[in-house]
């Protein structure tokens, strides 16, 4: 019992709703002070959600928030801030264009007669980051300092207003090995001064490294709150994805020399970039389908940027029928028949003003290059088999595709890549965000264009989906490739062994 | 000790002040009399005043295109007042610039809580300001009064042959109280956090609607004041005066070292930039040989120095939203 009176921070059945998606959904969570609290789950699972809920970014439709066993409201993140709850984001939210000594004081200078401080400004501000042990020109422009050290002054700042909760939102995610450990040292000084801290991250290495206990979401849901101690890293990420426990489901090609021989050779050799994706080698030829397994963050997007050219590699090249492939771009990666299905299509895939006619070609319009134009009947032909082959749901082709549903547009963007004839497709999460009944067309659908010759890299988190139809899977871990299996061995205890080492 | 890369802008600022004042007293011997000063401060008060305004929008990452237009209509309406209703001059101004300040308050509402682009919202109050200025009066109309006789009468004497006018005078103080406002002010400071990164200071806690809006109320406040002189200088008013000073005070600022994505940059800078546009119109004169509108072909030259500059000094920052993505 006497842990309950602990509790700083605890979130009562939240639920958050947007239109259409049920974003959190009775959410229960618990921060004790003086402990390291792990927040995970995938893309999607409501981590932010959940945070932006607590700090007031998002009105909470559902539940109560209480801090110290006191219900509050916080209308925007200056009243969390005020109220004791601060964040640090991912991407640092401070200004580049101000000094180090303003970022920290913002809305908090010294004032003498109504006017501001600066000699008491700036020792403040001092004394801030000297607690943090950082020593720096509280002066310069914060922009010119590394982005380690602009995520410590932002926590310098959430620490010097008070806070009693600290919640960290990924603060690791562009810091090296170094960098890390000043953080981790920070964290530990600040959990023996009694501050419960949030700390979402995606890499389990650091999660069991630092915290105490860990709150596992799912699709908005709470899987549960587990002793990090207690919980085996295996049962993490079962938890994480979400297995059902559901036994070896049968997988496509059965006997391996069925595809072999047949259709074009793409070889990926060494290709990786600094600190986004240590070098991966990867074979794929016509009619197979290789499924990129591995946990959010593990370099299953960055492979898929750097194969099509949309990140620069800084090592390794990729081979067609032993040529290599010039990857200075998208459009040259397209030139050489290579497609990519991004993983957030509203973003970087779609074009939502456009009609589905429209986004069908564009692809074959940038291959074919802009100054030979495909005549207007030839498109209306072209996309009127498209929507009836993939069976868009459309009433026809001149609505914009920012007004359909989520897997009539995922469908739009393959139609796109289809028209263009590719070699070599790579689709980053296809299935992600679309009901079930598409969900189904667009794995049948991924089967078939493999049977007609096409190369596929498949990236996914949901392994069912990848055990269903990969001939291979290459598992992904802390950006880089750790294992490849074939044939027999495509089961998802296998894939979760490979994820969890 | 290393100079705060923050002061590079308004360091390259000076050097070209010093350098094209430095040019003018070695060519002409008159260049470097009080008098010439004196008359630079004076000639160009209301287009500092002005600036002045137009650096806090643009340190907030705005634009006000409204200011030109707003100083012509004070102007008219002042004529008015003063000619038309029989009002003391002072009572006129008091007048003027609060209307001129409820309107810069107007369109910071509508830019603040309608999220729309400043360009089209200031452009929209340029156009109707212009249009209001005809609605009042149709031709150019002296301001007869024995208080605007005084006004431009104020003199204090400098060393030599110049002096400081009233309106020189109330241009210094703007500029220090510009500075002040911007440098010793929570208000001042959240101008710069905005215009640094707008999303970061909202997450900051900043009032960042409020601030908007206390933008353009200021901006509308020293463009008004900025008409007072400019009528009280010219002891007229026309519907068709100030015709572009929107995009003069725009380039005092930016040649004074106001980075013009905002976030960065000096309401002092923008003095200098100002009496830099000031001396290269003097040295045009003194020259005689050649076209005013070589004024426009080096105030072009400088912006382009001058925007490439800040280019160059703010890349180092892009960097680091690129790293942290």
């Amino acid at each position: 019992m006497s842990e309950k009176t602990q509790s700083v921070l605890s979130v009562r059945g939240a639920g958050k709703f947007f239109p259409g998606v049920k974003a959190l959904q009775d959410v229960d969570f618990d921060l004790r002070s003086g402990e390291i609290h792990a927040l995970l789950g995938e893309n999607g699972a409501g981590k932010s959600t959940l945070i932006k809920v607590i700090t007031g970014v998002h009105p909470r439709d559902a539940g109560t928030v209480l801090l110290d066993g006191q219900e509050i409201h916080p209308n925007h993140p200056g009243d969390a801030q005020a109220l004791g709850i601060s964040t640090v984001y991912q991407e640092v939210n401070l200004v580049p264009t101000l000094s180090v000594a303003e970022n920290l004081m913002l809305e908090r200078q010294t004032l003498k007669f109504g006017f501001i401080s600066w000699k008491k400004t700036e020792s403040d501000a001092k004394a801030a980051l000297e607690t943090l042990g950082l020593d720096i020109d509280v002066n310069r422009p914060l922009g010119s300092y590394s982005v380690a050290i602009q995520q410590l002054v932002a926590i310098a700042r959430a620490v010097a207003l008070d806070a009693r909760v600290l919640i960290l939102d990924e603060p690791t995610a562009s810091l090296d090995a170094e960098e890390i450990r000043t953080l981790f040292r920070i964290m530990n000084e600040l959990r023996a001064k009694g501050l419960g801290i949030v700390f979402v991250t995606h890499f389990l290495d650091q999660v069991y490294a630092i915290t105490d206990r860990i709150t596992v979401l799912r699709n908005g849901r709470l899987v549960g709150t587990f002793v990090t101690k207690e919980l085996a890293q295996i049962d993490l990420i079962n938890h994480m994805l979400g297995r059902e426990l559901a036994e070896v489901s049968s997988h496509r090609h059965q006997d391996e020399s069925n595809f072999t021989g047949k259709g074009r050779q793409i070889q990926i050799k060494n290709l990786g970039k600094k600190r986004v994706l240590e070098p991966v080698t990867l074979d794929l030829s016509g009619g197979e389908i290789v499924g990129l397994a591995g946990l959010l963050g593990s370099g299953r997007t960055e492979l898929s940027e750097l194969i099509f050219g949309a990140k620069k590699a800084d090592s390794g090249l990729v081979f067609l029928d032993g040529e290599p492939v010039m990857l200075r771009s998208p459009r040259h990666a397209i030139r050489s028949g290579f497609g990519l299905c991004p993983e957030d299509r509203k973003q970087d895939g779609i074009v939502a003003e456009l009609s589905v006619r429209e986004n069908i070609m564009l692809a074959l319009q940038g291959r074919r290059g802009w100054l030979r134009p495909i005549a207007r009947a030839e498109q209306q032909k072209t996309a009127d088999e498209m929507i009836k082959a993939l069976g868009i749901a459309t009433p026809d082709s001149e609505k914009p595709v920012g007004q359909l549903s989520g897997g009539n547009q995922q469908k739009v963007i393959l139609a796109r890549w289809l028209v263009s004839k590719p070699i070599f497709l790579i689709l980053d999460e296809p299935t992600r965000g679309i009901d079930v009944g598409a969900h189904a067309d667009i794995i049948k659908l991924i089967k078939e264009l493999c049977d007609e010759g096409l190369a596929l890299l498949v990236a996914s988190s949901e392994l069912e989906e990848i055990v269903a139809f990969a001939d291979r899977v290459a598992v992904m871990r802390d950006r880089q490739k750790v294992s490849e299996l074939t044939g027999a061995e495509i089961t998802q205890d296998k894939i979760i062994e490979a994820i969890a080492r | 000790m290393k100079i705060n890369e923050r002061y590079y802008p308004l360091l390259a600022t000076l050097a070209v002040l010093a350098l094209l004042y430095g040019y003018g007293i070695v060519e002409h011997r008159a260049f470097s009399d009080t008098y010439v000063l004196g008359a630079l401060l004076t000639d160009n008060a209301f287009l500092i005043i002005t600036a002045v305004g137009m650096t806090f929008v643009i340190l907030s990452g705005g634009i006000d295109l409204s200011v030109g237009s707003m100083i012509a209509f004070v102007g008219v309406l002042m004529a008015e007042l003063v000619t038309g209703f029989g009002m003391h001059p002072l009572v006129a101004v008091v007048i003027s610039i609060a209307v001129g300040t409820l309107f810069g308050a107007f369109m910071g509402v509508i830019i603040a809580k309608f999220d729309i682009q400043p360009f089209i919202i200031t452009l929209a109050g340029m156009f109707f300001l212009r249009g209001m200025c005809f609605l009042i009066n149709l031709d150019s109309v002296p301001i007869d009064h024995p208080f605007v006789a005084d006004f431009s009468g104020f003199k204090i004497p400098l060393p030599g042959r110049g002096w400081i006018s009233a309106a020189a005078l109330l241009m210094l103080i703007t500029v220090i109280g510009g500075v002040i406002i911007a440098h010793y002010t929570r208000f001042g400071r959240n101008v710069y956090a905005i215009g640094g990164d707008r999303q970061s200071a909202e997450l900051l806690g900043i009032p960042v609607q409020g601030t908007i809006i206390r933008v353009y109320t200021l901006s509308g406040f020293f463009s008004a004041l900025a008409g007072v002189v400019f009528a009280f200088y010219t002891a007229s008013a026309y519907p068709l005066a100030a015709v572009g000073v929107e995009l003069d005070a725009i380039a005092a600022v930016v040649i004074g070292g106001t980075l013009l994505t905002g976030g960065m940059g000096f309401v002092v800078g923008t003095f200098f930039g100002g009496i830099i546009m000031g001396v290269i119109q003097t040295l045009i004169a003194f020259d005689g040989s050649l076209n005013s509108w070589w004024t426009k072909i080096m105030i072009g030259a400088l912006l382009f120095g001058f925007i490439v500059l800040q280019r160059l000094i703010t890349r180092s920052f892009s960097g680091m939203r690129a790293g942290a993505g």
